[in-house]
């Protein structure tokens, strides 16, 4: 238990948690490796978990009518992979491929749940934390959207 | 911190004056990207050019168009531009082969300082076609390998298949203490590499904010968010250089095509220090 609070403590989305909230959250936590090519999450299925990557890259795909399996974003080292825990009805929105071997932490989103409603501060330290995740990806997604390379650069300079 | 940066230009009185060469090479980077080898020994004489600067490329009866030098300073006798089919002038470009002759006049504008790099680490983050003037940067930066701290490339892409330099890229990856890090927007099953956009990448470096330089170059909206990442990672701003896009005509400041604000790209940049340019960045319809 000792060596999950370190691992926890270095992973970026938990640092300057309070020793309080940490262990709030540890009971929740699991140490799990994915071998490359395993499926960490199902498109659909029920949100029942929450990850930390602490190795490795997780692509997120989406099945797609003719086209197949479409990547759409890696998460890696420092990084969390879903929020869909959170947010009812707790299912999948895309699904988690590892990419290589990848190491994670493994929270139990039911367990998650549970500290969060019955210890609000824990509750919105987490939410507080999620959000500025969810800030950092709406960012990103927009950039993609935009198709910067597509439609600006010239090839005149540069 | 140097303000004016490195420029070597022609002779005024060489400015405007185009010179034919022949197309030695082209090769076909990805569906609408090329790379044109120009053979150079004869009538330009000992040309040389500085990393960042471009040249004027004349295609005979149809226009000019300003391209980046995309190859190895120290490599004498050709020189590489690599172009976006976007317009008319590019578009002739590309149905050029071997053997065909093409105008050129440079090198003009300022170039990447390398001397303010130095004992330092460097951090090139690039996007599109934004690597190749920085392409000339790199091969520099690894020629004289032991007089930086980190390499570090950071290079973004829309697909897999519209990377540029995909075999460059893997051999700078192993050379020493050198980070090379490749995202793309979209990519399928067979790409195992990054999803996302090239300021994610900053996540996976550490970088350390005292002893970095930045070079930045690529879609206008790509630096403008690589700027706010590398001043929320805490990078004095005034260790980043970017590379400018603008439409020209003259490349020695004479027409106006190209300015921007109180700056005309082609003669004062086209590669700036960011807080000579910053105010400007977020000015609409400038």
């Amino acid at each position: 238990m000792e060596d999950l609070t370190i691992i926890l403590r270095q992973h970026p989305f938990l640092r300057g948690l309070s020793d309080e909230h940490m262990q709030t959250l540890i009971g929740c936590a699991t140490n799990v490796r994915f071998a490359e090519n395993s499926r960490l999450i199902n498109e659909g299925e029920l949100a029942n978990k929450f990850f930390l990557i602490r190795s490795g890259r997780v692509a997120l795909e989406t099945e797609v009518s003719g086209r197949g399996g479409i990547r759409i974003q890696t998460v890696g080292p420092g990084e969390v992979l879903g929020w869909s825990w959170l947010i009812s009805p707790y299912r999948w929105h895309f699904s988690g491929v590892a990419v290589m071997d990848t190491r994670t932490i493994a929270l139990d989103a039911e367990c998650l749940r549970n500290k969060c409603e019955t210890d609000a501060h824990f509750g919105y330290e987490m939410l507080k934390r999620l959000a500025s995740v969810m800030e950092r990806r709406l960012e990103a997604t927009r950039l993609q959207l935009l198709d910067m390379y597509g439609i600006t650069s010239s090839g005149v300079m540069p | 911190m140097k303000d004016e940066l490195a420029n070597r230009s022609l002779p005024m009185s060489d400015a405007m004056m185009t010179y034919p060469v022949t197309i030695r090479k082209v090769i076909w980077e990805n569906d609408d990207t090329f790379t044109l080898t120009l053979d150079m020994n004869g009538t330009l004489g000992e040309f040389s050019f500085l990393p960042g600067q471009f040249n004027m490329l004349y295609v005979y009866g149809i226009g000019e168009a300003a391209i980046s030098i995309s190859s190895d300073p120290s490599r004498t006798g050709t020189l590489d531009h690599t172009i976006h089919r976007v317009g008319t002038v590019t578009t002739a470009l590309s149905q050029k082969k071997r053997g065909d002759v093409i105008g050129v006049r440079g090198p003009y504008g300022s170039s990447w300082p390398l001397d303010v790099a130095q004992k330092r680490d460097v951090c090139v983050i690039t996007g599109g076609i934004g690597l190749a003037p920085l392409r000339p940067v790199i091969y520099s930066l690894l020629k004289k390998r032991d007089e930086y701290g980190r390499i570090i490339i950071l290079y973004g892409g829309r697909s897999p298949l519209d990377l540029l330099y995909r075999v460059e890229l893997e051999r700078w990856e192993d050379a020493k203490n050198v980070e090379v890090l490749v995202t793309v927007d979209r990519g399928d099953s067979s790409w195992k590499g990054h999803i996302g956009v090239v300021t994610s990448l900053l996540s996976y470096i550490k970088l350390d904010s005292r002893n970095t330089i930045a070079y930045v170059c690529g879609p206008e909206i790509m630096m403008k968010y690589t700027i706010d990442e590398l001043e929320r990672r805490g990078l004095p701003l005034d260790r980043v250089y970017l590379s400018m896009e603008r439409n020209m005509k003259c490349a020695v400041g004479f027409c106006g095509h190209c300015q921007y604000g109180p700056t005309f790209i082609c003669k004062d940049g086209p590669v700036f220090p960011l807080p000579r340019i910053r105010p400007l960045l977020d000015r609409k319809e400038l």
